[in-house]
């Protein structure tokens, strides 16, 4: 066989530009929760070079977009001031101290919003890289060991009125309360009686704000029957068996929200519409682990209700299906004794630290084991319940009690009615007898049920804050529609920007020359555009370099 | 349909070439059958600019007189827009704005020169770098997603027949013919098979010992929160191809490209890479205005090309009842004319209203078996030295 003829690589491409990284750590931790920055302390103590990066404070303008939390606009106007919040951040978790003294570098107020791998249709990556953003500018870090600890995202579901000012969700407020202590909220009902739902209203007294009524679908009370007495004892009414119909009020804020109860049928019961007064209506229905980073960075993900939804796939070293990348905390499965005890999280971030230390042969084995076996036992807990089955009771009740004309997709205005009916958007006004007798049900007989489909042709999902409002409440919605089980459902693809970041972020001051010299917009094949009826002529586009060729030199 | 597991015509490939054959020949009567192993559109056809201005293909003219009546005639919406603006930075983006719009006086259509205080007007978004630009009272584009869709749902309500998450692993050649095809859901007859399975074409052209020379890529696109409606959303410049969405989102690419290999029917990954940071620079500095707007979406997409990046849509020698249709990366804007193309090939063994000698699979008898090496097209981890391009044995 003849040597292969090689010539230079193709300069329209990508060879020869690889993006470089501002700097190389060897572990990077994403989340300066207590899974995360354990982890980081633990690594650091082994004397592993570590980066502890957490988004918080999170700027104004992002939260309005209920980015990375479900804010409902119920921030104080002090979340402006970021010198105050970045000082309330560090002051709320005693814990970074450890962190700053055993030499970890954090960096807050910093988002990670992609993660860039080699896979079979990417090889120009010389590391697996991390996107990162401040408030000014973005940049790429290298890293040798990736541990996530990214926690959980609040699970919402819709009813009339939930686009107003004031609906908010579990976690969000957590955040908004013992993070930046800046909660506008004075009075607010909480939906859902499970540990999640008690113990916003439990941390809502703390603060001073009245809790005007906890919300359950169930007969019973879901959380600890003990903590829900002493709520009851503190004048905060428990109404089972009930579910929202609607939030009202002026000028888009919520002033109330009425709640109705459901008979045995799972019905509005006649005549049971209560009107609370409320300024605020926080979802404590559940938390689902945030795995969008996880994906990105190739990690195996899997469905187990119990732990919230999907989680990665995870060894007894807490490592996921890429020898690299380790998840510690909710976001590596959630479940009720996660939220009572943060000892939890704290052990899974060791455990991922140890292991981290153990694989860049900081530690040695007998020393890793040693150290392992020092961590307190995981106390002994109750197995975690599967929770979709009680989030569709969720979905159902408010669909009898709030009808199919309820926004599913806040951002792109999405109803259910439309989702199940697979319309296109309201703005092109299209209408046609073909287009009314498709739906869900005809796209069933082509395929099972995929939510980046339904996506592409309903916009569900499609908006600024990232599907985080309707991701779980789309699958919910459609699992129930077509009576498929929700773990049959695909999870739809997470893409960059993990967050919605300004163009002018995301600007790169550190092109190479080469990027930009020969940049064009498609495949510079000077054939490729050339018109038919001219044979030979090429027409290249110019580059940075180039100039134009117009003639059939 | 219970007798006979088959169809007259079988198409391999569900993208947007495969679909709008299928619906020409499903209007003309013909009993057709697609088969795409995952969803329709879920490759390149469902993941690119949308533009629709390619008048110096064969099939330009037809292009751009079946465009403004696609939603009528498919009965489902494409968002098909009318016109282009081309924006332009330096002298060069200029000269080549305005060839581009010479080709298509050149066809007939008109356009007209904007200086930078008219471009303002047009694109408020554009800033004092715009040195000039062109209006195309010609070309524009459409959604994609949607056009996919409606090529599909039109196909199928004309009675053809689309079996998704079925991939075609083998072709049964009997004297001279291609009798059936097999995939992962049985085996299908066929009268006449046309491939039109994107990247993988070259694969099927292998099976049938046909020298295809086809080189994969990926490429990548961003997308921006929604900003007001431009009167004109075809805008596009400094080496960006893309369009406002009739949402009001910016949707972009353009940039380096990454040659891949793309060893069998598996479904190729279409991640990111950082290029998405380049991208909303460029879009940053086509459109000032919006520098603080924020971006919310990226994908990727996998297209393939020929040595000179022109299709080919090809009826073969023998055997006798298979057609090629392979468009060299450039197929969403075509698509309404190339799959009429496809389905006079299919019907008369000739494409009457447009002379497709230029997309010939012939023209390609010389290229040699190591012409990804020699062009430099090769993948960066995994060079594909000196075998034939497409067995992709090393990767
Ligand atoms: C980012 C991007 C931007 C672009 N911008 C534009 C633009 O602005 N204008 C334009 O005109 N073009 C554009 N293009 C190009 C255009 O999208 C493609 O040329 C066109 O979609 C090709 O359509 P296709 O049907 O030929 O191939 P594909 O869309 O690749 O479809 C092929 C189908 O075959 C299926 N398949 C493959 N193998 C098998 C098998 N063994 N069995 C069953 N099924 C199989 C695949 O699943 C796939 O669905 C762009 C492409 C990309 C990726």
């Amino acid at each position: 066989m003849s040597e292969p003829v090689r010539r230079e690589s193709d300069p329209r491409s990508i060879a020869g530009k690889a993006p470089r990284p501002e700097r190389h750590v060897a572990v990077v931790v994403v989340g300066g929760g207590a899974a995360g920055v354990a982890a980081a302390v633990e690594a650091a103590e082994a004397g592993v070079e570590v980066l502890l990066v957490d988004e918080n404070p999170v700027d104004n303008d992002t939260m309005a977009m209920d980015v990375p939390l479900y804010f409902g606009q119920r921030m104080q106007p002090s979340v402006r001031n970021r010198a105050l919040m970045l000082e309330r951040v560090v002051e709320s978790n005693p814990a970074l101290a450890s962190a700053y003294e055993a030499g970890v570098d954090v960096q807050l107020g910093t988002c990670v919003w992609g993660a860039f791998v080699n896979g079979p249709t990417v090889q120009e990556l010389d590391a697996p890289l991390l996107g990162l953003a401040d408030e000014r500018r973005s940049w790429l870090v290298g890293y040798d060991r990736l541990i996530v600890a990214a926690g959980a995202r609040d699970v919402v579901l819709g009813f009339p009125g939930w686009e107003r000012a004031g609906v908010m969700a579990a976690n969000a407020a957590f955040s908004l309360l013992t993070r930046y202590r800046a909660l506008a909220a004075r009075r607010m009902v909480v939906v859902g009686s499970g540990s999640l739902g008690l113990r916003t209203a439990a941390l809502a007294l703390e603060h001073g704000v009245d809790v005007a009524a906890i919300v359950e679908i169930a007969p019973r009370v879901r959380g600890d029957a003990e903590r829900a007495r002493s709520l009851e004892r503190r004048g905060v009414p428990i109404l089972t068996s009930h579910t929202i119909r609607e939030a009202r009020g002026r000028v888009g804020e919520v002033e109330s929200v009425v709640v109705v109860r459901m008979d045995d049928a799972g019905m509005p019961a006649a005549g049971s519409d209560r009107e609370l007064a409320c300024d605020t209506v926080c979802q404590a229905v559940g938390l689902t682990p945030s795995v969008e980073l996880l994906a990105l960075a190739g990690a195996r993900l899997r469905f187990a209700s119990a732990l919230g939804g999907w989680v990665p796939e995870l060894d007894e070293a807490v490592r996921t299906s890429v020898a690299t990348v380790f998840a510690a905390g909710d976001c590596a499965g959630f479940h009720d004794a996660m939220l009572a005890d943060p000892a939890l999280a704290r052990r899974q971030g060791r455990l991922a630290g140890l292991a981290v230390a153990e694989s860049l042969g900081a530690l040695g084995r007998r020393d890793a084991e040693g150290r392992r076996a020092k961590l307190d036992p995981e106390p002994p807990m109750q197995p975690p319940r599967e929770v979709h089955g009680h989030w569709q009771a969720w979905l159902r009740s408010l669909i009898h009690a709030g009808g199919w004309e309820v926004n599913v997709c806040q951002c792109e205005e999405v109803t259910r009615r439309e989702l199940v009916e697979t319309r296109p958007p309201r703005y092109l006004a299209w209408q046609s007898p073909q287009m009314s007798a498709r739906g869900l049900g005809t796209l069933l007989r082509d395929g099972p049920i995929n939510q980046d489909q339904i996506k592409r042709l309903t916009r569900a999902g499609m908006g600024p804050c990232q599907s985080r409002r309707c991701r779980e409440q789309v699958a919910l919605l459609l699992a129930e529609a077509t009576t498929t089980p929700v773990e049959r459902i695909p999870l739809p693809t997470f893409r960059p920007p993990l967050r919605p970041l300004p163009l002018s972020v995301l600007w790169p001051g550190d092109e190479p020359p080469a990027m930009r010299g020969d940049w064009v917009s498609w495949f510079g094949i000077p054939t490729q555009f050339s018109p038919h009826w001219e044979a030979g002529m090429a027409m290249d586009e110019p580059t940075a370099h180039g100039r134009l060729i117009m003639s059939d030199e | 349909m219970s007798d006979r597991q088959g169809a007259a015509v079988v198409i391999i490939g569900g993208g947007v070439t495969g679909l709008s054959a299928g619906w020409w020949l499903a209007r003309a009567g013909v009993d057709v059958l697609v088969l795409e192993r995952g969803i329709v559109g879920w490759e390149a056809s469902g993941r690119n600019g949308g533009g629709a201005t390619h008048v110096y293909s064969p099939f330009g003219l037809e292009e751009q007189r079946l465009w403004p009546q696609m939603d009528e005639l498919l009965g489902y919406p494409t968002e098909y827009q009318p016109y282009r603006i081309g924006v332009a930075l330096t002298e060069p983006q200029l000269a080549l704005a305005r060839r581009w719009a010479e080709i298509g006086a050149t066809r007939g259509f008109r356009w007209e020169s904007l200086d930078s205080r008219q471009l303002k007007e047009l694109v408020p978004i554009v800033g004092d770098n715009a040195i000039g630009g062109t209006y195309l009272h010609f070309g524009g584009h459409a959604n994609p997603q949607r056009t996919v869709q409606a090529y599909a749902w039109a196909l199928q309500d004309h009675g053809g027949r689309i079996l998704q998450h079925t991939t075609v692993t083998g072709l049964t050649q009997r004297g001279g013919r291609v009798t059936a095809v097999e995939t992962t859901r049985g085996t299908f007859d066929a009268d006449t098979v046309v491939v039109a399975a994107g990247p993988q074409t070259g694969l099927f052209a292998d099976m049938l010992g046909v020298w295809l020379p086809l080189a994969p890529a990926r490429v990548e696109m961003i997308a921006t929160e929604p900003i007001p409606l431009m009167s004109c959303g075809g805008v596009a410049g400094n080496g960006l191809y893309g369009r406002q969405t009739l949402r009001g989102n910016l949707v972009y690419g353009g940039g380096p490209h990454e040659w891949i290999n793309v060893p069998d029917m598996a479904a190729p990954d279409h991640p990111n890479t950082p290029l998405v940071r380049n991208l909303a620079r460029r879009l940053a500095e086509l459109f000032p205005g919006a520098a603080h707007v924020r971006l919310i979406r990226a994908w990727g997409g996998i297209v393939e090309n020929t040595p000179d990046g022109l299709p080919v849509i090809d009826r073969l020698a023998s055997p006798g009842n298979v057609i090629l249709a392979t468009m060299s990366s450039v197929g969403f804007g075509l698509s309404p004319a190339v799959g009429r193309g496809v389905s006079e090939l299919v019907l008369h063994g000739r494409c009457q209203f447009a002379d497709l000698s230029a997309l010939s699979l012939g023209r390609f008898a010389e290229t040699p078996a190591d012409w990804r090496d020699r062009a430099g097209w090769v993948s960066a981890g995994a060079p594909v030295a000196g075998a034939a391009a497409g067995d992709g044995a090393d990767e």
